[in-house]
This record gives C-alpha cells, sequence and structure tokens, in this order.
C-alpha cells in the first residue's frame, strides 16, 4: 500500500493528504485510509467557501458500509473551495482518492505549516510501523 | 481482551490466503471482509457466499429428559420439532429478557443440538449445563465443531459441484438437517442460514473444515461464489431483519418489544421466563424495536439517539440498535427502539447523528424478502 504514496504530497498520521499548490492546500484522505474504510457511501463536508478550518479539528465525515471516520484539517486556514462532486458521488473516494476525491482546498494561515507534515518516504515508515 | 487470548478457527490460514482482513470478534481473529463488503454482499443475493462461523458455539444435550430441559430453557415449543428439524428460538431469564437467541436442532428424541452466539458461549453453556444437572447428559462441543455457512440462490449447485453423496441437498425442507458427506468430508448440512438468502449451514470436525472449505471454494468459483466475511454478513442480516445479540437485543430487552413474539409460546407449559413474558404480553408494550430508513442524509449506527423532532427542544424517544447503508435495498437503513406510539410504519422522526439531527422514518420489514 505504501508503494503508491505520490511524492509530491504531505501526509498526516490521521491519514489525511496535503498537496501545496499557488497559495492553497488542497486536501484528500490516503489510499490507506480509504483500504481501511471499505465502500465509502457518504462524505460530508460540513465547511463551505470562507469558513476557517484548525489543524487537527474535524471538517467533515466520512461513512462507509461498515464505519464513520472524521476528517481532518492537516493545517490551518480558510476554505477556498469544497469539492461538491463528492456529494452524489462517494464512490469516487474509492475509485481516485488523491485526484477526483479531493475534498477542501485551503488557504493556509502559515504558508510554512504544510512542511511540518510528514513526507511520503515518512508516512510509508508512519504506516510500516503502526502495521506490526 | 488483549490479542494473545485471541482465537484462531481452524479455516485462519484459508482466511489469509483468500487475502481476508482479521479483526477481533467476540474473542476470535474472524474475517470481516476480503474482496469489500458491497461485493461480497451482492455475491450472496447473486451467485452464493461462503462464510466461517466456526466461532458459534455448538451444545449437546442428551438422554431421556434432554427434550425437556431444552423446552424449558428456550421460549419456543421444542416438543413440535421432528427428528431432524430444528428452530430458531430465544432463551431468556426469569424476568423474561433475553440471554441469547438460538438454533435448536432435534436429532432424535433424545440427542440435541444448540447453536449459540460465540459472545454468549460461556454464559450459555453455565445455563444449560445448570438446566441438565441430574436430568441429562450437557457436553460443550463447540471446540471440535466447526461451521461453514454456504448462502445464495446458487449455493444447492455449489453444494452439487463439490460433490454430495445420496439425495442432493435441496431436497432439504427449510429448517430440516441431516447427515452427509460433501466432497468426501462427514458432515452436517442443515437448510438454514443468516442472509435472507437461501442456503445451508454445515457442522463438520474441526479439523475437517479446510477441506470441505476448499472444496467449496474451487466448486463455486465459476459460479460467482465469494468468501464473505463478518461485515457483510451483517448488512445482510439487517437487510432481512435478522436480530443481532448484543446489538438488536440483550438482557435488557425482551422478546416480545424486540418482534421475536412468534418464538415465545407461553402455551406451551412451564419454562424460564414464561411468567415474566406472559406479564409483559398482558400490558401495552411501551416500546418496539422498528425497522427504519433514512430520509435525510445520514447513516443510523448502534447507539446513536432517536429524537421525536430536530429541534434541540426535541426529545430522546428511543435508541438505534443497527444501522447501515443497505447495498440490495439501496438505501442508510436501521433498527430501533421506539415508543409504541411512534412505531407505525411512515412515521417520522430524527436520528442524533453525533449532533446533527437527520430525519428518518419507520418502514415494514423485512428490508429485503428474496423473490421465491
Amino acid at each position: 500500500m505504501t508503494e503508491k504514496l505520490p511524492a509530491d504530497l504531505r501526509y498526516t498520521k490521521d491519514h489525511e493528504w496535503a498537496r501545496p499548490g499557488a497559495g492553497e492546500i488542497v486536501v484528500g484522505i490516503t489510499s490507506f485510509a480509504v483500504e481501511q474504510l471499505g465502500d465509502v457511501t457518504l462524505v460530508n463536508l460540513d465547511v463551505k467557501a470562507g469558513d476557517v478550518v484548525v489543524a487537527g479539528k474535524a471538517f467533515g465525515t466520512i461513512e462507509s458500509v461498515k464505519t464513520l471516520s472524521d476528517l481532518y484539517a492537516p493545517v490551518s486556514g480558510k476554505v477556498l473551495r469544497v469539492n461538491g462532486d463528492l456529494t452524489d458521488k462517494p464512490e469516487l473516494v474509492n475509485e481516485d482518492c488523491y485526484g477526483k476525491a479531493w475534498m477542501v482546498a485551503i488557504a493556509p494561515s502559515d504558508p510554512k505549516a504544510v512542511e511540518a507534515l510528514l513526507d511520503a518516504p515518512a508516512y510509508g515508515e508512519y504506516l510500516k510501523a503502526a502495521a506490526h | 481482551m488483549s490479542e494473545a487470548q485471541l482465537r484462531r478457527t481452524s479455516l485462519y490460514e484459508r482466511h489469509l490466503e483468500l487475502g481476508a482482513r482479521i479483526v477481533p470478534f467476540a474473542g476470535w481473529e474472524m474475517p470481516v471482509q476480503y474482496t469489500g463488503i458491497v461485493d461480497e454482499h451482492q455475491a450472496v443475493r447473486t451467485a452464493a457466499g461462503l462464510f466461517d462461523v466456526s466461532h458459534m458455539g455448538e451444545l449437546r444435550l442428551s438422554g431421556e429428559y434432554a427434550p425437556y430441559v431444552v423446552d424449558y430453557v428456550v421460549t419456543n415449543d421444542a416438543k413440535k420439532l421432528a427428528d431432524g428439524q430444528a428452530m430458531y428460538t430465544c432463551a431468556c431469564n426469569e424476568r423474561g429478557t433475553i440471554l441469547d437467541d438460538l438454533i435448536v436442532y432435534r436429532r432424535t428424541q433424545d440427542d440435541w443440538l444448540i447453536v449459540c452466539n460465540a459472545s454468549n458461549r460461556e454464559k450459555m453453556v453455565a445455563h444449560f449445563a445448570r438446566a441438565a444437572k441430574d436430568h441429562c447428559s450437557f457436553e460443550d462441543q463447540s471446540d471440535a465443531t466447526a461451521l461453514i455457512a454456504l448462502q445464495g440462490p446458487r449455493s444447492f449447485e455449489v453444494l452439487a459441484g463439490a460433490g454430495t453423496e445420496g439425495a442432493p441437498l435441496s431436497a432439504l425442507k427449510s429448517f430440516h438437517f441431516r447427515d452427509a458427506r460433501i466432497a468426501g468430508v462427514r458432515c452436517t448440512p442443515s437448510r438454514t442460514g443468516y442472509t435472507g438468502e437461501d442456503g445451508v449451514e454445515i457442522f463438520c470436525a474441526w479439523e475437517d473444515a479446510p477441506t470441505l472449505w476448499g472444496a467449496l471454494i474451487e466448486a463455486g468459483r465459476p459460479l460467482g461464489l465469494r468468501p464473505v466475511g463478518l461485515g457483510a454478513r451483517d448488512t445482510l442480516r439487517l437487510e432481512a431483519r435478522l436480530s443481532l445479540y448484543g446489538n438488536d437485543i440483550d438482557e435488557t430487552t425482551n422478546p416480545i418489544e424486540a418482534g421475536l413474539g412468534w418464538v415465545v409460546k407461553v402455551e406451551k407449559g412451564d419454562f424460564i421466563g414464561r411468567a415474566a413474558l406472559m406479564e409483559i404480553k398482558g400490558r401495552p408494550l411501551p416500546r418496539k424495536l422498528v425497522g427504519f430508513e433514512m430520509t435525510g442524509r445520514g447513516v443510523a449506527r448502534h447507539g446513536y439517539p432517536l429524537r421525536d423532532g430536530s429541534d434541540p427542544t426535541s426529545r430522546e424517544v428511543g435508541v438505534c440498535t443497527s444501522g447501515s447503508p443497505a447495498p440490495t435495498v439501496g438505501k442508510n437503513i436501521g433498527l430501533g427502539y421506539l415508543p409504541t406510539a411512534m412505531a407505525d410504519i411512515r412515521r417520522k422522526f430524527f436520528v442524533d447523528c453525533r449532533g446533527k439531527f437527520v430525519e428518518a422514518a419507520v418502514v415494514a420489514t423485512p428490508f429485503y424478502k428474496r423473490a421465491k
């Protein structure tokens, strides 16, 4: 599962990914999280453009057949966009978790905050350690 | 419970070979899913699925007085069973609440098998042993007995493919069983299940289970059979409105309010809990276990409160006991206890999904019924 971690992303121990871009951080959940969830049936993004999110705090929930999980903001900032496609197509999370199933774009209050997150090798190591 | 104490069935290695994800369940390491809950669920509805349920308890009562002991412990009328016939029942305590739900098998007049939930095994062993003392023999055969469930419309094609001796097992009537050989393995298939589909549950010796399992997987592969884990087992049973002990029923619930009044035969003679159950039946029921579907966006889960309104001043009126997306029904469904006055079909109420009050409506059950 770890060999497919995109190298351009940063990761959290809650299994969110963060893609740094021009003035924004795009956020989603990792393939490991998707594997653990199984078939995703509902994505509830509880924020809209303009809302403030806080690193480590929930911005929504995701439901699979078996369970419900919180979605945590990897960085603090203001929400720029949310992915409305997930409302009607939660299965995108299973199909393309690093692409079409992005969840929110955040304008970070601290542009450097994303660098404090795990890089791909470090997240890979974290997953390996957690498996034992 | 620490992992060191978890037990494994004789099929554990097979599950790993098939790519199962293993989770702790009732003291066992059991497969929760192989290919995915929805995929496995659909395989059972459209083709066939194979389940390892060897963790369940098998208790044997034998001797001249065994039928009387069994009948005194369970709420259903065991005296109505013929040889080779089984029935679903509850066992209650003196308060009329549910100790366990069981299937009782009458092999002969003086040889009975009881299948109990894994989570209740120790309790039920003690309960039946106490009832049997000085009256008949009692033996906990769980450690020597494996149980494999084969469920789905193509189950009997799978059995034929695996090779059975004697009359085809499709000749077994519902809730009947007999001794047989499947793929050369001595076993006892029973036409019972926990999915809402046709099929069998097959008892065999603990050490023979891998042979039988392997033969059924092989015979089923071209027919679309999948191994099925506890995840899909739960969605399948919920769509069929089959109770799950520890979720929908337990020692705080009675069979009448749980919709299991059909297995309580107070007229059959004395049994444990009879007086309490007669009293419960003689009074208006304060609450009922109802089926519901979510009409708003949300999934009800076990333990979520049920409310009579969506505003903060609304009252908490009940509790969700089971809830999940339902793959065949295509809705988010659930079971929960509501006041009898709110239990009518189409009645609207709200589920407190972690602080979000999501609308739901009472619906008729089962949510899913197979075409005959």
